[in-house]
């Protein structure tokens, strides 16, 4: 349901030497001469761009167009890399590209990096090996067959000559057209021996001695502080006046800067300018600031989930994203009909380090130091200023954590304005508090359910939604028409990702409406997991409750619908389908025991899903064993098990700890972030508010990979999705409690068996 | 005020109610040290002082005058601390961004309670939050530093 460019597309491969004095062979896809580049941040974009050096001391450098958030992604797309290109891994370093067009759309997110780029980079690296092969032959003699590549060595012939000296030497490979890239041989399952393997990430051993750099840790000499004053909404506030005369009595204080953004990144700030991070902070707190609240004051989270059930019970304005057979005489036929509406609330992003960018202008150039997820559309911000694309340098540092948030540039547009004002490099750091009441929130999403039964059948399956959109807001380029195709019709297939499931099912529909209330209110992002989050916390809760009315235990109905017939047998990438949904499935409920006797008040919960998305499904389940205590409601997970299958783990170890570590973001979800919105603002101001899952919190954990080959698909968030519906499942098994709200507390499990 | 860092004497010029981490971070240029929440509700700022691991975003430099202070950067000359060659063969941090108050908060505990039950290792560690829920590699680490 997602509406991006396609992704993969082939320039032709140029090789060429390194510049002199700098011994080395720089490879990639140069962009075709004449190449419109993104502009604004429309999401423009041209094909992703690989390039790697090989030095002459036999080091070869792959540079990494992706975010390095935790997911160790520089690890996985090297092993690609030297998979092919016979380097040898222990020769392997990675850099970090800031932004360079030749890199096609620059984006970290929505498990796509090595889903997007596997096939190109594998190709970028097996065309290097060929064009290195055909270099040593001309140096050797014979010809290219008669030689091998291995370990950065190619023999051949009696002798041989390694890529370093290659490299030294300074010959010019030769390019490779678009056609010989594409019809380069790959290697197949059995072949490889670099991807697969548990290779140790290339970015931990920085990670703990305390050398690893993060855009916070940016300096740059003369540098001033700043950090902002945020006004007392979220969005829409006006300053009207500031008094800065109690700020001016502390030391290090320098100046305050009201900014107005002409983009409406954010509302309503004043940068406290200071010589050290604690002045700034304190003279923040000491300035007195008048604010023209706006529109959005009186409202709450009550008036966004109301809005979400009125555009719901009117079918206003919605937008159609799945119409198979008919909905309507599936309706007619069925004997009854069930109905359940989900929601979810406020959820924030909150990585420990927080937002924060350092903007040197020198010379009318800006360098802009930080940790980005969206370096496209950053520097189509930058270029909405009025700064042009060549007098923007990008350096990419670490990000102290990203789940969505930094696909968000808005701390880079305000240190752009606060330098801009203040005429001195400005390294602006947002508080934690500024943070968690200015992020971009997941959007408090209403999902209403609807199946037609009839005996064993389902006869018809309706999926109504409503959320704000975020990429309506951010980035209105992966918006695409629905399925009326009206251009009118365009909508955020980010927001109900999910609701194309792998369940045979005959007569579905899906319809979507954006929340303008909430779109304004409380600016949605992108997080960890998206759509997938809300919609199969819906779909995979009601399919329990459809179990329970059709008295059917509800693994076996999920093995019966998934049974890969029709399009859920899947395609390309997910050749299989729903089969294989279905064998990670059972894989859980084996491993966790389902079906066995538990404990008083304890049962086993499941789910299944597919996130991302449609085409490129990771298949994940979750097994949540759970004790519900009668008497107060009160939850405990015991223990999830889990289970994820993405074709080719390119590296097992990376996918493990991330399916750990969605999965317990899912359960922080799930069960301990509660984050109020009332007047208009966010109600936490730091973790203490927000409360998410600390070390006490974890449940026993059995994750395991399951690895068939073929091609990979994405591994940072399928676990967020699957463990809030497998607790909900295993409360309503425990306890008769249906509870249909996140995050899930005592208090509703309590209201839920009375009710 | 003067005191020792990794080793070093200094002497800085900072108002009295600084945070420590801040004089670490921007006076001494030592950036291991994280600032996370600036309310001691995360740990990412912990470093120890006389041994003693504390939250360096609330303990004001007036505090820490003659005092001993280690950062991570100065907990093993070399990088090789037991908890640093764990937290590398386990492959614990993610983004780990939390992880140098992470080890800093365990070097505390081996220091003093060389063999912990799991139990101990998880109440000694809850103050620590890490967003990329690294926790169950962390508690095996710990285990595997103090075995």
């Amino acid at each position: 349901m997602t509406q991006h460019p396609k992704q993969i597309t082939r320039r032709g491969f140029l090789v060429r030497s390194g510049v002199a004095g700098a011994a080395a062979l720089t490879m990639g896809y140069a962009a075709f001469p004449g190449e419109a580049l993104a502009e604004g941040h429309s999401g423009a974009m041209i094909s992703p761009n690989m390039f790697f050096d090989i030095h002459a001391d036999g080091r070869v450098v792959v540079h990494i167009a992706k975010a390095e958030m935790g997911q160790h992604v520089g690890t996985a797309l090297a092993q690609t890399v030297a998979e092919e290109l016979e380097c040898g891994w222990d020769k392997v370093d990675i850099a970090y590209v800031g932004f360079d067009p030749r890199h096609g759309l620059h984006i970290t997110g929505g498990s796509w990096s090595v889903n997007w780029t596997f096939d190109a980079l594998s190709r970028a690296g097996a065309a290097g090996r060929i064009a290195l092969i055909e270099l040593a032959a001309a140096e050797l003699g014979g010809a290219p067959e008669d030689y091998t590549a291995k370990d950065g060595v190619i023999s051949g012939n009696g002798k041989s000559i390694s890529y370093g000296d290659l490299a030294r030497m300074g010959g010019t490979p030769r390019a490779f057209t678009e056609d010989e890239m594409k019809a380069l041989t790959l290697k197949g399952n059995g072949e490889r021996s670099i991807v697969g393997q548990s290779v140790a990430a290339l970015d931990i051993p920085a990670k703990v001695d305390g050398t690893a750099m993060y855009g916070i840790d940016q300096s740059v000499e003369g540098m001033v502080y700043a950090t902002p004053a945020v006004p007392p909404v979220r969005y829409g506030a006006k300053v009207t006046a500031v008094d800065d005369s109690a700020a001016r009595e502390i030391p290090g204080y320098l100046q305050h800067v009201v900014v107005e953004d002409p983009l409406g990144t954010q509302t309503g700030w004043v940068m406290a300018i200071a010589t050290g991070y604690w002045a700034a902070k304190k003279a923040a707190e000491a300035l007195k600031i008048d604010y023209d609240l706006g529109g959005n004051a009186g409202l709450s989270l009550a008036d966004v989930h109301a809005e979400n059930l009125r555009l719901i019970d009117t079918e206003s304005d919605t937008r159609l994203v799945l119409d198979d057979g008919d909905l309507d005489a599936g309706m007619a036929e069925a004997d009854t009909t069930l109905t359940a509406d989900y929601q979810t609330g406020v959820n924030i992003h909150a990585p420990l380090e927080p937002m924060n960018a350092l903007v040197d202008i020198k010379d009318g150039t800006y360098h802009i130091y930080a940790g980005n997820q969206f370096q496209t559309l950053a520097m189509g911000l930058i270029g909405a200023l009025g700064v042009p694309a060549e007098k923007i340098v990008f350096r990419q540092a670490l990000l102290g954590g990203g789940f969505g948030r930094r696909l968000d540039s808005d701390y880079i547009v305000m240190a752009c304005h606060t330098a801009q004002a203040v005429g001195k490099p400005v390294k602006m750091i947002y508080s934690r508090e500024a943070d968690t009441l200015m992020d971009f929130t997941r959007p408090a999403a209403t999902v209403r359910m609807t199946a037609g039964l009839k005996g064993d059948a389902i006869t018809a399956w309706k999926n109504s939604s409503a959320s704000a959109w975020a990429s309506a807001r951010q980035a209105p380029a992966f918006m695409g028409p629905d399925l009326t195709g009206s251009e009118d019709k365009k909508y955020d297939g980010f927001a109900i990702n999910g609701a194309d499931h792998w369940y045979t099912m005959p007569n579905q529909r899906a319809l979507l409406s954006l929340n303008q209330l909430a779109q304004s209110a409380l600016p949605p992002g992108h997080l960890r997991s998206v759509g997938p989050g809300w919609q199969f916390w819906a779909v995979e809760s009601f399919l329990d409750e459809v179990a329970a009315e059709m008295g059917e235990d509800p693994l076996a109905l999920r093995l019966r619908l998934l049974d890969g017939a029709g399009k859920n047998a899947g395609q390309g990438m997910t050749t299989g389908g729903a089969k294989r949904l279905a064998a990670v499935l059972q894989d859980v409920a084996d491993r966790a025991g389902y079906g066995t006797d538990q404990p008083a008040n304890t049962a086993i919960g499941l789910a299944a899903v597919s996130s991302q998305e449609r085409p490129s499904a990771s298949w994940t389940a979750c097994a949540a064993n759970v004790t519900v205590d009668p008497d107060s409601g009160a939850v405990t997970v015991n223990k999830l098990t889990l289970a994820t299958e993405v074709g080719l783990a390119v590296n097992p170890d990376g996918v493990h700890a991330q399916l750990v570590g969605s999965a317990l973001w899912g359960l922080s979800i799930a069960l301990h972030e509660d984050i109020g919105f009332e007047n208009g603002a966010i109600q936490a101001e730091n973790y203490d508010g927000m409360t998410p899952l600390r070390m006490f919190d974890m449940p026993e954990i059995d994750a395991k990979v399951m690895d068939v080959g073929g091609y990979p698909t994405g591994c940072g968030e399928p676990g967020t999705t699957a463990v809030a519906p497998a607790i909900g499942n295993a409360i309503a098994r425990a306890s008769g409690a249906r509870v249909r709200s996140l995050p899930i507390t005592a208090a509703k499990v309590k209201a839920a068996m009375n009710g | 005020m003067k005191f020792t860092l990794n080793g070093t004497e200094m002497e800085v010029a900072a108002e009295g109610d600084t945070p420590l981490l801040w004089v670490i971070r921007e006076t001494a240029g030592l950036t291991g040290t994280k600032f996370g929440c600036g309310q001691g509700l995360c740990g990412a700022c912990t470093v120890h002082v006389d041994g003693q691991a504390v939250r360096s975003c609330q303990t004001p430099v007036a505090d820490v005058e003659g005092a001993e202070i280690t950062t991570i950067e100065g907990l093993d000359p070399a990088g090789q601390h037991p908890l640093q060659k764990a937290w590398v063969e386990l492959q614990v941090p993610q983004c780990g961004y939390c992880q140098s108050g992470q080890i800093m908060q365990a070097a505390q505990l081996l220091a003093e309670n060389p063999k912990p039950s799991r139990d101990e290792i998880v109440a000694h560690m809850g103050g620590n939050l890490c967003r990329c829920m690294t926790y169950d590699r962390i508690v095996k680490a710990i285990e595997a530093a103090s075995a």
